[in-house]
C-alpha cells in the first residue's frame, strides 16, 4: 500500500510512457496524497511529457542514422 | 585566428539530429529531410577548406543547410506544370465541404504563431538534451521521441529494464530543470 519515494518516482516515470499497471498507478496516487516532494516531481514530469509532445521533435532512427553514416564515410574516404 | 576547429569525423554523431530536426520543421517530409541533411554534410565536406572558424561548426552547417532547403523549394516549384496554379473554390471531387462555412479556417486549428512556438521549443529541448551525458540522451531519445519499446532498447544496448528506468529518471529530472531555466 505505502511505497517509498523512489518507487513512487519509478511508477511516475513509467506512467508517462503508459507502462504502469493499474495497481502501480493506485499506489502512486496514494503516495502523492501525503508526499509533497513527489507531487511536485509528478507535476513537472507530466509537464515535460506534454512539452515534448507539443514540440513535434523528430529524430533519425538508428537505422537511418547508420545509413547516413555509411554514405558519409564513403564520401570521406573518397576525398582523402 | 581560427577559434573553431573542423572535424568531419564526428559530424554525424554531433549534428545529424539537430540538422534533421531543423529540416523536418521546414519540409515536412522525412525522406526529403534525410536527403537534404546528407547533401549538407557532403557539401560541407567539399568546402571544408573555406571554413574560417569564425562560427561554430554547427552554425556553419546550418547555413549550408538553409541554402539546400531554399534550393529544394526552388526545384520543386520550377518543375513543369507546377507553375500553373489553378484555384478552384472546391477543388476536391468529394462532396464534403460544399458549403462555404465548412471551408473557412478553423480558429481552433494550429496558428502560425503556434507552429513557430513549437519550432523554437523543439530547438530549446534539443539544446537541453545536448547537455545530458551521451548515454542518457541516447536512451531518452529512443524511449521518448522515437517511441521504442523498453524491451527493444534493453536488447539493443544490453542493459536491464531497471537500469533503463534509472537512466530515464535522471534524464527527465535534468531536462525538466534545464527547460525550466530556459523556457517556462
Amino acid at each position: 500500500m505505502f511505497i517509498s519515494c523512489n518507487e513512487a518516482n519509478h511508477n511516475c516515470d513509467k506512467s508517462q510512457y503508459n507502462e504502469a499497471s493499474l495497481w502501480e498507478k493506485i499506489k502512486l496516487n496514494i503516495h502523492l496524497i501525503y508526499c509533497k516532494a513527489c507531487r511536485k516531481y509528478s507535476k513537472n514530469n507530466s509537464k515535460l511529457t506534454q512539452v515534448i509532445n507539443n514540440s513535434e521533435l523528430e529524430y533519425l532512427k538508428t537505422s537511418e542514422k547508420d545509413a547516413l553514416k555509411k554514405n558519409f564515410e564513403e564520401e570521406l574516404s573518397k576525398n582523402n | 585566428m581560427s577559434n573553431h576547429q573542423i572535424n568531419p569525423n564526428k559530424w554525424i554523431d554531433l549534428y545529424s539530429d539537430y540538422l534533421f530536426n531543423y529540416t523536418i520543421t521546414r519540409v515536412k517530409d522525412r525522406d526529403t529531410a534525410q536527403d537534404l541533411v546528407q547533401d549538407t554534410f557532403f557539401a560541407g565536406l567539399k568546402s571544408m577548406k573555406n571554413f574560417k572558424g569564425e562560427a561554430s561548426e554547427r552554425t556553419w552547417l546550418i547555413s549550408i543547410l538553409k541554402r539546400k532547403i531554399i534550393d529544394h523549394y526552388r526545384k520543386i516549384n520550377s518543375k513543369k506544370g507546377k507553375a500553373e496554379v489553378r484555384i478552384n473554390f472546391n477543388s476536391d471531387t468529394d462532396n464534403e465541404g460544399d458549403w462555404i462555412e465548412q471551408r473557412v479556417a478553423d480558429p481552433f486549428d494550429k496558428t502560425a504563431e503556434n507552429t513557430l512556438e513549437n519550432t523554437e521549443l523543439g530547438l530549446a529541448i534539443h539544446n537541453c538534451m545536448s547537455k545530458l551525458p551521451e548515454k542518457q540522451a541516447q536512451i531518452f531519445k529512443m524511449k521518448t521521441i522515437l517511441g521504442y519499446e523498453t524491451e527493444t532498447i534493453c536488447n539493443e544496448l544490453n542493459i536491464t529494464a531497471s537500469n533503463l528506468w534509472v537512466i530515464i529518471h535522471r534524464a527527465r529530472t535534468a531536462l525538466a530543470s534545464c527547460l525550466e531555466k530556459n523556457w517556462f
